[in-house]
C-alpha cells in the first residue's frame, strides 16, 4: 500500500529515525565520455526495481540500477507484504528477514459503528501448514534496505545512488538514456530498459506514454505514528465509526511501535486545513484517546487511483510495479502486485537474452501481468465503490449492508473493506498447457505452487525453497519411484528441467528426494503415483500429467517459453 | 414485539448462509443497475427488483420471514 499522488502529501519526520545516505560515487562513464552498453539497465531502485536487480543477478545477468535519491524511501508507505510477495522475496534472500521485522498478521475484523464487536471477522491463511503467512505489516523502507544489504552478494549489480535519467531513446535495436548526476551528465545504452521508477514514472513521461482507468473522487489521510498501544496484530477497519463519523478507519501495527491510522476524509475538504497538525492530533486523539503518547512517523494525504498503462512493454522498455498499474491501498494489491511483476518478467527476460526464447515471449509478460493487473484493479475499484457509494442508492446499500451483516452471515460476503492481496492464478494465459486429465482445480496450470513442510536428506524443509528459479519437474512416486533415463535427458537441454521426486511418509528415499510427511503436496496437487508437475522458474504451473511423457514435457515447455502456442 | 410469524414444518427457511455466487461481482452489478437514475427511478428499479425476487423465492412462508424481520428490525 502507498500513498500516491498527492502534491500535498507531506512527510513530517518528528518520531522518524532517519535511514541511511549512499553517498554519490562518480560513474566511470563520466571521466570516458563513453556510452557503455550492458544488457539490461533498470531505472528505480525501490522495492521494485531492487528485486527486478537481485532476480536478474541470480540468472547471472548483470545489470545498473539508476536511483535518484540518496537513500531509500522515506516514509512507511507501502507496509502490508503478502505470502506470495515474501515466498518471491525469500527466493530472492530477503524473505526470512522481513519475516523476523514485520508484524504477522492473518486476521481482518471489520466494525459498524459505535458496536464494539466487530460485524465480519475474516482468516486470510486458508492453507495452513505455510512458511509464511496471510501478511506481514512492515514498513517500506525496511524491504528496501533488506534488498539493497542484499547488493553486497552481488557483485553484477552497479547499484548508483543520485543517477537521474532525464532522456530515453527507444530505439527498435536498443535503448539510450541519458543520466544526470550531481557530477554532470552521461549516457548509457542497454538491450532491455526496465522502468521501476514509480507511479509518477519518469521513463512514462519522457516517452509521452499515459495511464488509462479511474480516479476516486475521495480523500484519506495516513497517519503513521509511533506508539506503544497493546491493540492487537490484526487488520481493524470501521465504517461509520465514533471517532470518524460518516466515514471509514483502518488500523495496521508495524515494525517499531509505529501504527498505521488511515481516515477518510471526504471529497470537499480544505486540503491545508486537513493537514494542519492540530486538527490531525484532534483526530488521532478521538481515536486513541488522551492516555498515549505518540510521535508523527509519516503523514499524508492522497486520492486513488485504479489506473494502469494500456500495455507495460513498448518496444525495449518494460514497466514494473506502480510505474505500470495503481491501485486504492484497501487490498495492499500494489507493491504486492510489483514484485508478482517482476517474478513474472525476470525468467521470462533471462531466456531472450540468452537467444533461448524468441524476443516475441515478452508479449506473455504483458498478458499475464495485465491480467493480474486488471484482477487488481478490479477488486481495489470495487472497495472504493463500497467504502466511497457514488450515489444516494449506492449509499442505502451500502449501510443496508451493513446493518443486515451484524443479524446474517450472508450480508458479511457483501461488506467489502478491501479484498486482499492473494497470489494472481494465470487462468487465460496461453503459456498454460491446458489439463487433459482429471485433476482438482487448486494447482491448475497457471497457479503459484502452495508451499508444504517436507523433509529432503533427513531434513525439515519448505517445498518451495527446493523448487529454485528454473524450470522443475515434479514427480510424485510411491516407494519403488525414481528418476527415469528420460527425465535426465531433460536436464541436458537446452532448457533444462530438473526433476525432483515426491514420496509418502515411511518410503526409503534417494538423495535429494523429497519425503511429504504430511501429505500436504499430494492433497494440494491431486496427485497419485506416476503424477507429473511441470514448473515454471516463478513458480507457478504449466501443466500436469497422471504419467510422465517426455514428449509431452517439451511440448509443454516450448509453449510455455514462448516457442509454440 | 411483534408475534413470531408461524411456520409450517415442511415449508422452507430463509437463508441466512450466503447463497449468491460472486458476491462482490453481484453486488458492483447491482450498484451499476442504478448508474445515472434519479432516487425516484432507482425507489421504482428497486420495487420492481423485489417483486421480481420475490415471484422468484415463491415460497410464501420464507418471504413472510423476511417481512417479519424487517418489520422488527425497522422499528426497533
Amino acid at each position: 500500500m502507498s500513498a500516491k499522488y498527492a502534491g500535498f502529501g507531506q512527510a513530517r519526520g518528528v518520531g522518524r529515525q532517519a535511514r541511511k545516505t549512499h553517498p554519490f560515487v562518480e560513474p566511470p562513464e563520466l571521466r570516458s565520455g563513453e556510452t557503455r552498453h550492458c544488457p539490461v539497465l533498470i531505472v528505480g531502485g525501490g522495492p521494485i526495481g531492487l528485486a527486478t536487480a537481485i532476480d536478474l543477478d541470480r540468472h547471472v545477468f548483470p545489470t545498473i540500477v539508476l536511483e535518484k535519491h540518496d537513500s531509500v524511501s522515506d516514509g512507511s508507505r507501502a507496509i502490508c507484504w503478502a505470502k506470495r510477495t515474501l515466498e518471491i522475496l525469500d527466493r530472492l534472500g530477503s524473505g526470512e528477514r522481513m519475516l523476523e521485522k514485520g508484524v504477522t498478521w492473518n486476521v481482518g475484523k471489520v466494525y459498524f459503528g459505535d458496536q464494539s464487536d466487530p460485524i465480519y471477522t475474516f482468516d486470510l491463511l486458508l492453507d495452513k501448514a505455510q512458511k509464511f503467512p496471510a501478511f506481514i505489516n512492515l514498513q517500506q523502507y525496511y524491504a528496501e534496505e533488506f534488498l539493497v544489504d542484499l547488493l553486497a552478494d552481488h557483485e553484477g549489480i552497479d547499484m548508483r545512488w543520485q543517477n537521474e535519467v532525464i532522456a530515453v531513446d527507444n530505439d527498435p535495436d536498443q535503448v539510450t538514456v541519458t543520466v544526470k548526476t550531481p557530477a554532470g551528465n552521461y549516457r548509457l545504452s542497454c538491450d532491455y530498459l526496465i522502468a521501476a521508477d514509480g507511479h509518477r514514472s519518469p521513463v512514462r513521461s519522457i516517452l509521452g506514454l499515459s495511464f488509462e482507468g479511474r480516479v476516486f473522487e475521495d480523500h484519506f489521510l495516513i497517519a503513521d505514528v509511533r506508539m506503544k498501544a497493546d491493540f492487537p496484530a490484526e487488520r481493524r477497519f470501521w465504517f461509520d465509526p465514533p471517532f470518524n463519523p460518516g466515514q471509514t478507519s483502518l488500523l495496521h501495527k508495524q515494525a517499531d511501535d509505529v501504527w498505521r491510522i488511515d481516515f477518510q476524509m471526504g471529497w470537499d475538504i480544505d486540503k491545508e486545513a486537513a493537514l494542519d497538525e492540530k486538527s490531525i492530533d484532534a483526530r488521532i486523539r478521538a481515536f486513541i484517546g488522551e492516555a498515549i503518547d505518540f510521535d508523527y512517523e509519516w503523514v499524508s494525504l492522497y486520492t486513488f487511483q485504479c489506473r494502469r498503462m494500456k500495455n507495460f512493454v513498448h518496444k525495449r522498455v518494460i514497466f514494473v510495479g506502480d510505474s505500470a498499474h495503481l491501485v486504492s491501498p484497501f487490498g495492499a494489491r500494489g507493491a504486492n502486485g510489483g514484485i508478482q511483476d517482476v517474478d513474472n518478467l525476470v525468467w521470462k527476460l533471462a531466456l531472450i537474452l540468452e537467444n533461448k526464447a524468441p524476443a516475441g515471449f515478452l508479449h506473455s509478460y504483458d498478458e499475464e501481468r495485465i491480467y493480474g493487473a486488471d484482477e487488481n484493479i478490479l477488486n481495489s475499484s470495487r472497495s472504493t465503490d463500497f467504502m466511497t457509494p457514488k450515489s444516494e442508492v449506492s449509499k442505502a446499500f451500502r449501510n443496508a449492508t451493513l446493518e443486515l451483516a451484524r443479524d446474517f452471515e450472508f450480508a458479511r460476503h457483501f461488506v467489502n473493506s478491501g479484498r486482499l492481496s492473494v497470489p494472481c492464478t494465470l487462468d487465460l494465459s496461453t503459456l498454460n498447457e491446458p489439463d487433459t486429465e482429471d485433476f482438482s482445480a487448486k494447482q491448475r496450470p497457471g497457479s503459484p505452487c502452495l508451499d508444504a513442510p517436507v523433509t529432503c536428506d533427513g531434513i525439515e524443509r519448505w517445498f518451495l525453497n527446493l523448487l529454485g528459479d528454473r524450470f522443475t519437474g515434479i514427480l510424485f512416486a510411491d516407494a519403488s519411484g525414481s528418476i527415469t533415463e528420460d527425465m535426465r535427458t531433460l536436464e541436458d537441454q537446452d532448457i533444462p528441467v530438473h526433476t525432483l521426486v515426491v514420496k509418502p511418509a515411511g518410503c526409503a528415499a534417494a538423495n535429494g528426494d523429497i519425503i511429504d510427511q504430511q501429505a500436504h503436496l499430494q492433497a494440494h496437487c491431486d496427485a497419485r503415483p506416476g503424477t507429473y508437475y511441470l514448473i515454471r522458474p516463478d513458480q507457478h504451473v504449466a501443466a500436469r500429467w497422471r504419467s510422465f511423457d517426455i514428449a509431452k514435457v517439451n511440448q509443454a515447455l516450448s509453449r510455455a517459453t514462448g516457442h509454440s502456442n | 414485539m411483534l408475534p413470531d410469524i408461524p411456520i409450517e414444518p415442511e415449508s422452507k427457511v430463509m437463508h441466512t448462509k450466503i447463497n449468491v455466487e460472486d458476491p462482490d461481482g453481484f453486488y458492483a452489478k447491482l450498484i451499476e443497475l442504478h448508474e445515472g437514475l434519479s432516487v425516484d427511478e432507482s425507489l421504482k428499479v428497486n420495487a420492481k427488483l423485489i417483486l421480481m425476487m420475490a415471484n422468484e423465492i415463491g415460497d410464501r412462508s420464507t418471504l413472510d420471514e423476511m417481512l417479519a424481520y424487517l418489520r422488527d428490525e425497522s422499528r426497533k
